[in-house]
């Protein structure tokens, strides 16, 4: 198939699998084999397009033009292919995951779950793969209210007030200041495609060009930049893979990726290297990186610690893209896959933990890895990445992003990098630390067994792993913490791709 | 073709006609079917003659065969031909839905003239749309206001005839201050047809006369529209009435309202005259920016959904204005455009209460909790247009938002693109409140459990909310018209 064709099939076929998903709402079984189906499927797509794809005419498919010239379109350039390749590889692993998570813990409303999920990803493909600011506007509201039902899925009066929370922040910021930007922008240019070198003309005064900027980025509200970071820690109420898969990967590497993407196409590296506002944000990006770790260091409950790191890892993300230099934006995009394979691990295991023995805080994790030594290595793997400790593939992308710093000559944000690195160990490798030397409390019960099924009448101490399709899923996100390490080189040639 | 000359005339007369009609024939069901006919034939009408005009022209009509001046002109250019559409799509659309919303919200022996009373509202909307006459304009005009305060007081609740009231006095001062208005033109010129008063006007425009003209009969309009602070009849005539006037009122009346706003401001004093002479822009803006601002805020804390959509409205008519205030091409087109887009919105949301209201017999927030699951066909269309109201990508609303906003930033006038986006998002809030209730509420299970709407009920819905989102993605017909109809109205060459 030629990559125009691949290309006209990668967002129906998720949406497909949403239509099929509802209508097999009687049979769970069935309705678990269209999403695996559906998700594996999308990533051989992804994959094959990728393979087919020529950067120097790549296609272009065009599904509207609501206002003349301004197109809702797709056409896949270097960053989003990789934003594509990540998310589509991580569905099918976190269905797994899900299938055992949401069965035995008997979550309710299952297949709104899994439709909602279909229509998450479609949306974020059409994000990874927008040719232009409004199509990729479009699928950036799809995507925020795709996710809203997974946020308020238990129906609480706390999960209706997280759902709120997120709502209005994702919403009040992407129309309050990215539609702004964006129709300023058309006023200013006549056009929102996404074109290499930026769209404004030479002569834009470098103050409007800041004001837009400003915007576009605190716009991006899923990018998570301080002070508009709440919703993410108020999302940790969903479902655990919701957590893993969209608020760790898709909904906020959206935020992150939509910023990377109109520096390089909208604004252009050589401009923003120039705009003080740039610098500005580089340093509220600092801010938020050292402050959201020291947050992660007092969260007791383990997601919400993982919330709060992953907020200060998007600001690694974004201080690459502001710094202007090109090590900043290939660092910051391989981030973009290193963070999502370690933090889609960490999360994995903290569901896999609330699964088998009901426990949310750290302080509740003394010992338990004696109980569920698979979990916790893989946690330790997860947690070594962030950290960006060999060999594991956070390492790259923390040597890139240090190296952008360097170039730049702002040496205080690579005191920042190196001391968040600490700060990660303070607050990750506490987990694992406590799992396995931590002294277990006395009351080590067998509440937990209960629920997976296992023997109840086994020794209390005994080994108690999450369902096997959770650790299959944890099994392959940990492994793939330790390949990219070797394999780096791949996605490095595909980002340098972007910047020539 | 005799019959299409004669469609400019054919449009008004076809439900002036059916009225009477339903109320001699006298049995429920034909007075339904005849309204319905009469409603589906003037808006194969109105189609037919939106692309006589598009493609060669306004369409002008000399009614009893005197010519104008002195006679009578039925006058059509894109924009009267565009409205027209609206009108008479909406109004059809509103009577396929009514039979069964009428037998559950009106008495029996009001029902016949209740579609009476129907057809004499489309009657003089469009009349109002095609005519070229001023002193005829105010004659639709009362036709339909007259009709209209019939409609809202047959609403179930009692506070109907109350609000129906309030309407009649506010409504009586507007028509009256319209009158006045158009006598004192016509003191200044000797002349009633709107051309020639353009014609004529420049020439007397620097006298107190035409002032006081112009400003009687912005007020009178601005009643009719509802702008701030003319709007207190508005929020109980729309709850009280029944569903399907609140529907029609919402889709129709506000919306020509503002094209005699349109057609006077730009087709008969002139950009100059009004926005040079007279503060109207400044004025239009300001009151604008207040009634977005005040419109969205109060109807957050309402508890009935359709006093909720009320307040919304009201905020809606303040985007308009604060559109139309800008004075640009492209303001002129936002207002045109938001004027389509809000009709099928509010439409939308009136209709599929309406449904709610057959099914459980009342619209509160707290009735509507857990609805979501028993009539979800319904409760989805709440949802998407809600949405198309916030101003959601790929749907109408979307595009309206982008041409007010685009409107202000054009003019360098940023703080107004901050008011029309802090209205969106106050839309966000109180449009999330009804989905909040009907979605992740529970429903309250010593109530009966309830059926989904009747498919009479919601196939116009439905096509609405349709028209909603593909007017969201092709905008051919809507920023086309509005366009084309923006450049007639601003070249002064209709």
């Amino acid at each position: 198939m030629s990559a125009a064709l691949l290309l006209q099939w990668i967002l129906p076929l998720p949406l497909l699998g949403t239509v099929a998903i509802v209508l097999c709402h009687r049979h769970p079984n069935w309705r678990e084999a269209v999403t695996l189906a559906t998700s594996a499927l999308l990533f051989i797509l992804v994959a094959w397009l990728s393979a087919e794809l020529s950067w120097e005419q790549p296609p272009k498919l065009v599904l509207a033009e609501p206002l003349p010239g301004l197109t809702l379109a797709l056409s896949p350039e270097p960053l989003g292919i990789l934003f594509a390749l990540v998310a589509s590889f991580l569905w099918p692993v976190t269905s797994v995951y899900a299938i055992g998570y949401m069965r035995s813990h008997g979550e309710s409303h299952q297949t709104r779950f899994y439709a909602a999920f279909a229509v998450s990803i479609a949306a974020t493909l059409g994000i990874a793969l927008a040719a232009n600011m409004f199509t990729l506007f479009l699928f950036y509201e799809l995507l925020t209210l795709a996710t809203y039902p997974l946020v308020t899925h238990s129906g609480t009066a706390a999960a209706k007030r997280a759902g709120r929370l997120y709502l209005g922040l994702l919403m009040g910021t992407s129309i309050g200041f990215m539609l702004l930007a964006m129709v300023w922008t058309w006023q200013l240019t006549g056009t929102l495609d996404f074109t290499r070198g930026g769209i404004y003309p030479a002569q834009t005064e470098s103050w409007i060009l800041g004001t837009l900027l400003l915007l576009f980025v605190f716009g991006t509200g899923k990018a998570a930049l301080m002070p508009f970071h709440r919703w993410l820690p108020a999302a940790m109420v969903a479902p655990t893979p919701v957590s893993a898969l969209l608020h760790a990967v898709a909904v906020v590497k959206a935020g992150v990726f939509t910023v990377l993407k109109l520096v390089v196409y909208l604004f252009g590296l050589e401009r923003i290297s120039t705009l003080a506002a740039a610098d500005w944000l580089a340093y509220l990006a600092a801010f938020t990186i050292i402050s959201a770790s020291l947050v992660a260091l007092t969260q007791d409950n383990l997601k919400a610690r993982l919330a709060y790191s992953t907020i200060s890892q998007l600001g690694y993300i974004l201080l690459g893209a502001m710094l202007g230099v090109a090590a900043g934006v290939t660092g910051g995009s391989l981030h973009i896959v290193m963070h999502a394979f370690a933090k889609i691990t960490l999360f994995f295991c903290a569901g896999a933990i609330l699964v088998v023995t009901h426990k949310t805080q750290v302080s509740q994790l003394n010992g338990l890895g004696r109980r569920m030594p698979l979990t916790m290595l893989a946690f330790a793997v997860g947690s070594l990445s962030i950290i960006g400790l060999p060999p594991m593939g956070g390492t790259w992308s923390k040597w890139l992003l240090i190296q952008a710093t360097l170039d730049s000559g702002a040496r205080m944000l690579t005191l920042v990098l190196l001391a968040s690195s600490l700060l990660n160990i303070a607050y990750l490798l506490v987990v694992p630390v406590r799992g396995f030397f931590g002294r277990a409390e006395a009351a080590v019960d067998t509440e937990g067994a209960d629920q997976t099924g296992t023997d109840t009448g086994a020794i209390k101490a005994g080994i108690y792993e999450a369902p096997w399709a959770c650790l299959l899923a944890i099994g392959i996100t940990a492994t793939g913490c330790i390949v990219l390490f070797f394999q780096a080189d791949a996605i490095l040639q595909l980002t340098e791709g972007l910047l020539q | 073709m005799i019959l299409l000359d004669h469609l400019p005339v054919l449009v008004v007369v076809l439900p002036l006609l059916a009225a009477p009609l339903c109320v001699l024939i006298g049995q429920q069901r034909l007075a339904w079917l005849i309204a319905l006919v009469a409603a589906v034939a003037s808006a194969s009408a109105a189609v037919q003659l939106l692309w006589q005009v598009s493609h060669s022209g306004s369409l002008s009509y000399a009614l009893g065969g005197w010519a104008p001046p002195w006679g009578i002109e039925y006058r059509i250019d894109l924009l009267g031909g565009y409205v027209l559409l609206l009108v008479t799509v909406m109004a059809a659309l509103v009577l396929s839905f009514a039979r069964r919303s009428v037998e559950r919200e009106v008495l029996p022996s009001q029902r016949i003239n209740f579609y009476a009373a129907l057809l004499l509202v489309q009657a003089g909307l469009t009349g109002i749309v095609v005519t070229g006459d001023a002193f005829n304009l105010f004659v639709f005009l009362e036709i339909a206001s007259l009709a209209s305060y019939a409609l809202v007081s047959m609403g179930p609740d009692r506070r109907a005839l109350s609000a129906a009231f309030n309407y009649l006095v506010m409504g009586t001062i507007g028509a009256t201050f319209i009158l006045i208005g158009i006598g004192f033109l016509y003191m200044m010129t000797g002349t009633l047809n709107m051309q020639d008063l353009a014609a004529r006007l420049p020439a007397v425009a620097d006298s107190r006369t035409v002032r006081a003209g112009f400003a009687f009969l912005s007020v009178g309009v601005g009643l009719k529209l509802a702008l701030f602070p003319l709007h207190f009849w508005l929020p109980n005539a729309y709850t009280y009435a029944p569903s399907v006037v609140s529907a029609l009122l919402a889709a129709t009346a506000t919306k020509v309202a503002l094209y005699i706003m349109l057609r006077l401001i730009f087709g008969v004093f002139g950009l100059t005259f009004a926005f040079e002479q007279m503060p109207m822009g400044a004025l239009l803006i300001a009151l604008g920016v207040v009634g977005v601002l005040s419109g969205s805020l109060v109807a957050l804390f309402q508890d009935n959904v359709k006093r909720l959509l009320a307040y919304s409205s009201i905020a809606q008519v303040g985007y308009m204005a604060l559109a139309m205030g800008l004075g640009s091409a492209t303001g002129v087109t936002a207002a045109m455009l938001h004027l389509f887009n809000h009709a099928l919105m509010k439409g939308a949301l009136f209709l599929a209460l309406g449904a709610v209201t057959y099914r459980i017999g009342a619209t509160g927030l707290k009735d509507l909790a857990g609805l979501g699951k028993q009539m979800p066909w319904t409760c989805a269309a709440i949802a998407i247009a809600g949405l198309s109201l916030i101003g959601v990508p790929a749907s109408a609303g979307f595009i309206s938002k982008w041409y007010l906003v685009l409107a202000t930033l054009e003019q360098g006038l940023w703080p107004l693109a901050l008011v029309i986006l802090v209205g969106s998002l106050l839309a966000l809030v109180y449009v999330w409140r009804i989905i909040e209730s009907a979605y992740f509420s529970p429903w309250d299970n010593s109530r009966a459990a309830v059926q989904e709407a009747p498919l009479s009920m919601l196939l116009p819905i439905w096509l609405l909310v349709a028209g909603n989102l593909y007017f969201g993605i092709d905008t051919d017909l809507t920023v086309g018209v509005a366009k084309q109809a923006t450049a007639v109205l601003l070249g002064g060459t209709p």
